[in-house]
């Protein structure tokens, strides 16, 4: 149990060692863990910021769909609108070509009745000159009475 | 060993024997090989283990003897990390490294069984005085404890520069009067000289006595069948306890070494 060289000779291996672990051992060790590190921090940070975007877009997500409800149901309110404005032009429009109709027929009738009555006339007036013919047919030359009997068909 | 005639004295004196090459001259000059080769072979198989798995070292998923290289690493690192303010990457956690695995293996030669490693270095080596626990040599302990002695006063210049190590030794802790210049001087003295002490011994002390202890219980086992089998008992529940002795002396002489290489950086 004397102090000799081996203290030397054991300091040098020692040395030795330490001088390998600085130079071999820790670095390429801690550079492993070290990248390491940062890839997982960064991981994380990307999970993190993934994580708030979809919050963003699930936001802007529901933000959009409510937008669009409400361009739809204004939408849907316009076209009623618009179906009921159809619906109430046919119905002026319908109630306007009636009448249309209705006067067009009224003026038809007026003259068909117009013309059966010139018609009748006509025929009554005939009809009452063949009457006063055959009546006056010895006493009144047709010759000679010609202007009389036409004034009076013209009267009738 | 066992065909000659052992007295208990001679048994001990046989396995606390050093395996001692003289390369000179003088006491000084004597090499304990087992000592030595021991603690080189330890050195080179970890180191080398280490070296293996770092150069292969990967940033992605690492696999499980990384990650057991890894969760040293960071075990050490955070010890470090909590003593020493600075670049600790550059030299002294990987010192602490060093120095904790290296010690921890040389203590882990203490659950060799005293006996068996003596007849299979006797029989198979033909190496009659081999010890296996190099910590248990007062060399070994004293010449990490000196190494890192030097290493706090290297830091300790290179940080506070000459003038300022110096200044330090005599103006701190009591102040820089010149009164107490002798004082403070004294104080700094023991401190210097009571570090790598205190530092080696308790290491030194701790193998030392469990190898001893080892010893005596094989010793009570050659006794008779009594003796066998409670010598075997009691050498179990020594080695089970010592199992934490051999990691607490590591982990104890790896922080100490932190601890006074990080006051070298502190100025007071």
């Amino acid at each position: 149990m004397n102090i000799n060289l081996t203290l030397l000779a054991q300091a040098v291996s020692f040395a030795i060692l330490i001088w390998f672990t600085v130079k071999f051992v820790w670095p390429p060790l801690l550079n492993a863990v070290e990248t390491r590190q940062k890839q997982i921090a960064d991981g994380l940070a990307a999970g993190e910021r993934g994580r708030h975007e979809l919050e963003l877009a699930s936001k802007r997500a529901s933000q959009d769909l409510h937008t669009a409800k409400e361009k739809a149901s204004a939408i849907i309110a316009q076209a009623e609108k618009r179906a009921a404005e159809i619906i109430e032009e046919a119905k002026n429009n319908a109630k306007v070509e009636g009448e249309r109709i209705l006067t067009g027929a009224k003026a038809e009738i007026d003259q068909e009745v117009n013309r059966a009555k010139e018609g009748l006339r006509q025929q009554v007036s005939q009809l009452a000159i063949a009457g006063a013919e055959k009546i006056l047919r010895r006493e009144i030359d047709a010759k000679a009475h010609s202007d009389m009997l036409a004034a009076i068909a013209n009267e009738l | 060993m066992a065909s000659e005639q052992m007295t208990p004295s001679s048994y001990i004196e046989h396995h606390l024997g050093f395996n001692a090459k003289p390369v000179g001259d003088g006491s000084f000059w004597v090499l304990h090989m087992d000592t030595l080769v021991m603690s080189a072979i330890l050195g080179v198989v970890i180191f080398g283990f280490l070296w293996w798995v770092v150069r292969g070292a990967t940033a992605g998923v690492p696999g499980k003897r990384q990650a057991f290289v890894e969760l040293l690493m960071e075990f050490i690192d955070n010890q470090v990390k909590s003593i020493f303010h600075g670049n600790r990457h550059a030299f002294i956690a990987p010192a602490a490294l060093t120095v904790f695995v290296w010690v921890l293996f040389m203590n882990a030669m203490d659950f060799l069984p005293v006996d068996i490693m003596g007849k299979f270095y006797h029989n198979v080596l033909g190496l009659d005085h081999w010890r296996s626990v190099p910590t248990s040599d007062v060399n070994a302990t004293f010449a990490l404890a000196l190494s890192v002695w030097v290493l706090m006063i290297f830091f300790s210049i290179k940080v506070k520069g000459l003038g300022g190590w110096i200044h330090e030794l005599f103006c701190s802790p009591f102040g820089s009067n010149p009164l107490v210049w002798p004082a403070n001087f004294l104080f700094n003295l023991i401190e210097y000289v009571s570090k790598p002490l205190s530092h080696s011994l308790r290491l030194f002390g701790n193998m030392y006595a469990g190898e001893i202890i080892f010893l005596l219980l094989g010793m009570w086992a050659a006794t008779g069948i009594a003796g066998t089998i409670f010598g075997a008992l009691l050498s179990a529940g020594w080695a089970i306890f010592h199992i934490l002795i051999v990691v607490l002396q590591a982990f104890i002489f790896m922080m100490l070494t932190v601890v006074y290489i990080a006051m070298a950086h502190e100025s007071h």
